[in-house]
């Protein structure tokens, strides 16, 4: 048995290079051992601290290739936290030498877990893309490009993966979004990509409060329905959402908000509906 | 004493909110990497934020102001409404955008006004918003903004170079129900104005003898219809829209329930929104979309033209036309596998590309995410046949809701 030791950051290169000698050499999936070194460090059991020396290359062996379409979802794959991911790229990687088409076979129990690790990262990535909340530093005012930060807490190992949309987008400030899964910046030049696990911080933006007061306002009360609310913004998310707070007192204002509406008498209208209508009615 | 930023944000999102459209997608592809500014679309849109009715915040959904000179009865912002009124000023809504933008609250902007004065001056100020944005802070986020059915040519023009998206609202389904709960507004005129932004959309998508094309209106127009006000029923509305995807290439038609307003007019009495309708609603227009459906097979299936709000309108199809059934998964073209209830296009593809390397099973369906307690009536495959679904009578128990039981204190 092969013991390769990865850091599992998201990265595909690491895994990609190691999988690479393993193919040359000839070792079948079920002769390797997929481990995070991280985990392995802290096993007191005589948890192996190095990744098992590789085999030399097969000389008769062919040279291995792959699919575009492999290399894609092997991408998002590596970013998911599961620990067997690492395992299930080199099964499908091995399968695929022998059967091109293997990953349009839907049905195959490793192709279906491998399409429901990229499922389960792309939503990530498509929820990290829509809650980040950025809050402004103090100090940014007078300074050439103004500075924010954002906290986040990511389900997978995306954080690379999601650093080119935020510089595509927030291009002319300077950015730091840290989370417990590493850290992603911009400054203008260059994007830095830190796996260090970071803190929150704590920080006050003055403009949470108008967006706050945008969205219970945006909310209509008598169309309630919590649960389509919470099954796309699980309360996983609420606690870094500055508007999350309001959402209990506003269910729970709902209804007595409806009622007022039905029961409040019609008004006479305001003195200018009068003059517009007159003058509508002189006009033909 | 004038109002302050917030309490003029809180009236005119309250007045924004009965408008349902809220989507940043189907635009084009752009980014603020390489050319600078602030900014991005990306072709899927975002949804930042969920309110507790379940509809998403993709966009800042504000008036410029709601004063408004019409009076249409379902309207919060109609004349006869003792509603509290303000307004932005052009700046005001520029720098709101731009700084909920960099919070990465919102994809963009979606502005829309009462009418003051004249159409044209509405106009002109929704106008001057999206250029200020476009060109003074290079602002490359997602723009929607109304257009005024009376407004000047040149004006709907220009709006069309900086805005994503416009859109004209339909409000009824028909015209005498516009006729009647919005006496100022003229169908034919907000259908001409849909007609004529349609032939600039497509004259920009024309290629010009060198090649380019002229950005303009990249997401295309959207309208609105409010559902449960004039007695429209279910199949006149959806042929409205069927009508409105064919002659005008809408991007999309939204369904919007009428629901209760503050100060509600004595015209038009306020009842709880009709919200599985809307859904029902939804679901016939995707199948009309998507799926390859006439609005007359979805609407057929009952004699008052109205959907069933029990069952989905796919199943209700399906339970319809039962000789139609069972599909056979190895075997059925494409356009049958869409109409098996429980299989979405995504699923189809799968089977599609699944079945070109070996006859399927029942339980590779199950390996691909599919409900087999719903689709498994109306399918055969290796493994699995079907009773004869024309022999089964209870097989709308199946799937309609059990009735509710009683509690015993």
């Amino acid at each position: 048995m092969l013991t390769i030791l990865l850091d599992g950051h998201g990265e595909l290169a690491e895994w990609r290079d190691a999988a690479r000698a393993l193919l040359l050499a000839g070792i079948p999936p079920e002769r390797v051992e997929w481990r995070r070194r991280d985990m392995a460090a802290g096993d007191l059991f005589g948890g192996q601290t190095d990744s098992s020396p590789l085999p030399p290359p097969n000389p008769q062996a062919p040279t291995p290739t792959v699919a575009r379409t492999f290399l894609d979802l092997a991408d998002a794959v590596i970013c998911h936290s599961d620990p067997a991911r690492f395992a299930l790229l080199y099964r499908l990687l091995w399968r695929l030498q022998a059967k091109r088409s293997l990953l349009e076979m839907k049905t195959d129990a490793d192709v279906a877990q491998a399409d429901r690790l990229e499922k389960s990262v792309r939503r990530d990535a498509h929820k990290m893309k829509a809650f980040v909340r950025f809050k402004e530093l103090p100090d940014s005012a007078g300074q050439p490009r103004r500075r924010f930060l954002a906290w986040f807490e990511p389900d997978h190992f995306i954080v690379g993966r999601t650093a080119g949309f935020f510089q595509r987008r927030f291009t002319d400030m300077d950015w730091v979004i840290a989370t417990p899964k590493g850290t992603s910046s911009w400054d203008g030049q260059q994007v830095r990509i830190d796996p260090t696990p970071a803190e929150k911080p704590d920080l006050h933006d003055a403009a949470d409060d108008l967006w706050r007061t945008y969205f219970a306002h945006i909310f209509n009360p008598a169309r309630l329905k919590v649960q389509a609310m919470q099954s796309e913004m699980p309360k996983k998310y609420w606690k870094n959402l500055p508007e999350a707070i309001l959402i209990p007192d506003l269910i729970a204002g709902a209804e007595a908000r409806v009622r007022a509406m039905a029961e409040r008498a019609a008004s006479d209208p305001p003195t200018f509906h009068h003059r517009l209508r007159a003058r509508e009615k002189k006009d033909g | 004493m004038k109002k302050t930023l917030k309490e003029r944000l809180a009236i005119l999102s309250d007045a924004a909110k009965y408008d349902a459209s809220c989507a940043s997608s189907g635009t084009e592809r752009r980014d603020s990497g390489r050319s600078g500014g602030l900014g991005s679309t990306e072709g899927s849109g975002i949804c930042h934020a969920y309110a507790p009715d379940g509809r998403c915040i993709s966009l800042l959904k504000i008036l410029l102001t709601n004063f408004c000179i019409y009076d249409c009865a379902y309207c919060i912002n109609r004349s006869s409404s003792n509603v509290e009124r303000a307004r932005f000023s052009v700046e005001e809504v520029v720098w709101l955008t731009l700084e909920f933008y960099r919070r990465n609250y919102i994809e963009g902007l979606f502005l829309s006004s009462g009418i003051i004065r004249s159409s044209d001056h509405t106009m002109e100020e929704l106008v001057r918003v999206a250029r200020t944005l476009r060109t003074e802070h290079g602002f490359r986020g997602y723009i929607h903004l109304k257009t005024i059915p009376d407004a000047a040519p040149a004006l709907i023009e220009e709006a069309g170079l900086y805005a994503d998206r416009l859109s004209i609202n339909i409000e009824l389904p028909t015209d005498a129900g516009i006729g009647h709960f919005a006496p100022q507004k003229h169908p034919a005129r907000i259908r001409s104005a849909m007609g004529d932004l349609r032939l600039k959309i497509d004259a920009a998508a024309e290629p010009s003898f060198r090649g380019r094309r002229k950005r303009f209106v990249p997401g295309g127009q959207s309208t609105q219809m409010i559902v449960g006000v004039d007695g429209a029923n279910d199949a006149t509305i959806l042929a409205s829209s069927a009508n409105l995807y064919g002659r005008y290439r809408l991007r999309r038609v939204y369904y919007s329930a009428f629901s209760p307003i503050p100060d509600a007019s004595k015209a038009l009495p306020l009842i709880k929104p009709p919200l599985v309708r809307e859904h029902r609603l939804y679901q016939a227009d995707w199948l009309y979309r998507f799926y390859g459906f006439d609005v007359e097979e979805i609407t057929r299936t009952r004699p008052d033209g109205n959907l069933d709000l029990e069952i989905d309108p796919k199943l209700a199809w399906a339970l319809a036309n039962r000789e139609r059934f069972p599909v056979d998964i190895n075997k059925a073209e494409r356009e049958m596998l869409l109409r098996v209830p429980g299989l979405g296009p995504r699923s189809v593809n799968a089977i599609l590309s699944a079945r070109a390397h070996k006859a399927l099973r029942l339980e590779d369906l199950g390996r691909l995410g599919v409900s087999l307690r719903k689709v498994r009536p109306f399918i055969a495959m290796l493994g699995w046949t079907p009773l004869r679904l024309v022999d089964r009578s209870d097989l709308r128990d199946l799937f309609a809701p059990k009735p509710e039981q009683l509690n015993l204190f």
